[in-house]
């Protein structure tokens, strides 16, 4: 039987990896690969996971060094001469094994205003809004994150400036910048410009280059630099 | 826990490297260079004893590294000016491009300048 | 420093940026063309020297790269060394005046 020789990291922030044999199928993923370590190995290995098709965004770990989204990430693909290596999620506190401390990462999305803030009640019309407005085309171009943390794992600003909000939450920031039916746009601009904002991005792309649904947190974030500067130079921040 | 190189063997992250580490360089290296040009303020004579050092071979390659790092460091920025300053959409194709461009501006500045020089 | 305040430095970084790299490109030109023949005082003072529209074109040079290298230093060393707070920002603040007083200098010296 054809067997992947499969490193897992045990323990909290000092820990260990240790090493399990599993055997090879076809079309088998990685978060398969934990499962079977799991459900046949090692009972007490601690992960996560919630929809296995790519929509709920917990199953982020560090596989080979990279951070993926490891339901939809086949061994095929990412394996290296039938080996994996498998960790928790990078710029995060680990708890256990390969589950990371997410409350930073959420933490964060709040400080940057991360929620929308309604000016219209269930008793007015429905808002109207072309889709050929620039402001629509960019919320569009950024709304489908799904909150796995792979950009801010994968973000070395996040690294060197533990304050920086990261690319996921200014992201969305952006998204709801572009939203006029927003009630707190000025508001939110304050709340994400500076060193430990949008103007802390050095345009690595780390975070567009390892997003699994492709997104461009960093164009979006270049729109919060221009939008804060441009607030800044006329006294509003 | 920090990422290692394989996290961040990507191109766009050496591109930031490259700009990173030139920009450090080029700073340390006017200060000097400044230097250099106000002794003319003490007549062309400093000013000549101090060129005629520069006939060295190796001074002359330091400074084929420098106009090569000035080269990096200005074709790297104008692409970094395009990421922050040019709207632009999810998937950029032109990225890849753009990057070629500014390794192969940077690298016909310092033949240009070699070539000269020499 | 205020969030404002860092907004600002970042646009003065990227203007300066956009006003360097017309300089740079120019100062690239000058440099192939300059050492074709080899370097030396008399040429290049001679091609400076009462030469206003090039010590112009130098002086706003100088005070672009003055605005643009401590800022840029100033990420660095916050990241990668740790360095930050009202210090280092003064620090780095007298270093882009110590570029500006030298670099200023340097074209005087070159053009008078």
């Amino acid at each position: 039987m054809d067997l992947l020789r499969v490193k897992i990291w045990r323990g909290g922030e000092s820990g260990g990896f240790a090493t399990y044999d599993v055997p090879r199928q076809g079309d088998q993923t990685v978060l398969d690969v934990v499962t079977y370590i799991q459900r046949q190995l090692e009972p007490s290995l601690a992960y996560r996971f919630a929809c296995r098709v790519g929509m709920c965004g917990s199953c982020a770990m560090t596989v080979n060094g990279v951070a993926r989204w490891t339901c939809r990430t086949h061994v095929a693909k990412v394996e290296i001469d039938g080996g994996l290596e498998i960790a928790p999620l990078r710029n995060l506190p680990v708890i256990k094994d390969l589950v990371a401390d997410m409350r930073e990462f959420f933490g964060k999305w709040k400080k940057a205003r991360g929620h929308f803030v309604a000016t219209a009640t269930r008793r007015d019309e429905f808002a109207r809004i072309s889709p050929e407005t620039p402001q629509r085309k960019a919320a569009d171009a950024a709304i489908e994150c799904i909150g796995c943390g792979v950009c801010y794992a994968s973000c070395d600003t996040v690294s060197w400036n533990p304050e920086y909000l990261g690319p996921a939450a200014l992201n969305r920031a952006w998204t709801l910048f572009n939203d006029v039916r927003d009630g707190a746009r000025a508001e939110r601009l304050q709340d994400v410009a500076g060193d430990a904002g949008c103007q802390g991005c050095h345009t690595h792309l780390s975070c567009g280059e390892r997003c699994p649904k492709r997104l461009q947190p960093t164009a979006a974030i270049a729109g919060l630099k221009r939008a804060t500067a441009l607030a800044a130079m006329r006294g509003k921040l | 826990m920090r990422n290692d190189l394989r996290s961040r063997n990507h191109r766009c992250f050496w591109a930031f490297l490259v700009h990173r580490v030139s920009g450090v360089a080029l700073s340390v290296f006017l200060p000097l260079h400044f230097w250099v040009l106000g002794q003319a303020l003490e007549g062309a004579g400093r000013l000549e004893s101090f060129l005629r050092w520069t006939d060295h071979p190796l001074v002359k390659l330091s400074e084929i590294g420098l106009v090569l790092l000035l080269a990096a460091h200005l074709s790297g920025g104008l692409r970094l000016l395009l990421l922050e300053f040019r709207p632009w959409p999810a998937a950029p194709r032109w990225q890849q491009g753009a990057l070629a461009l500014t390794a192969g501006v940077s690298a016909a500045f310092g033949l240009l300048f070699a070539l000269n020089v020499l | 420093m205020s969030a404002r305040r860092e907004a600002l430095l970042w646009l003065a970084q990227r203007a300066s940026a956009m006003l360097l790299a017309a300089c740079v490109l120019l100062h690239l030109a000058t440099m192939v063309y300059a050492v074709r023949s080899g370097l030396s005082a008399a040429a290049i003072l001679g091609r400076t020297g009462g030469n206003l529209a090039w010590a112009a074109a130098y002086a706003t040079f100088v005070l672009a790269v003055a605005v643009h290298a401590p800022l840029g230093l100033r990420s660095v060393c916050t990241e990668w060394f740790g360095w930050r707070g009202r210090a280092w920002d003064a620090a780095f603040l007298g270093f882009g005046l110590l570029l500006a007083l030298a670099g200023w200098r340097a074209v005087w010296g070159v053009f008078q």
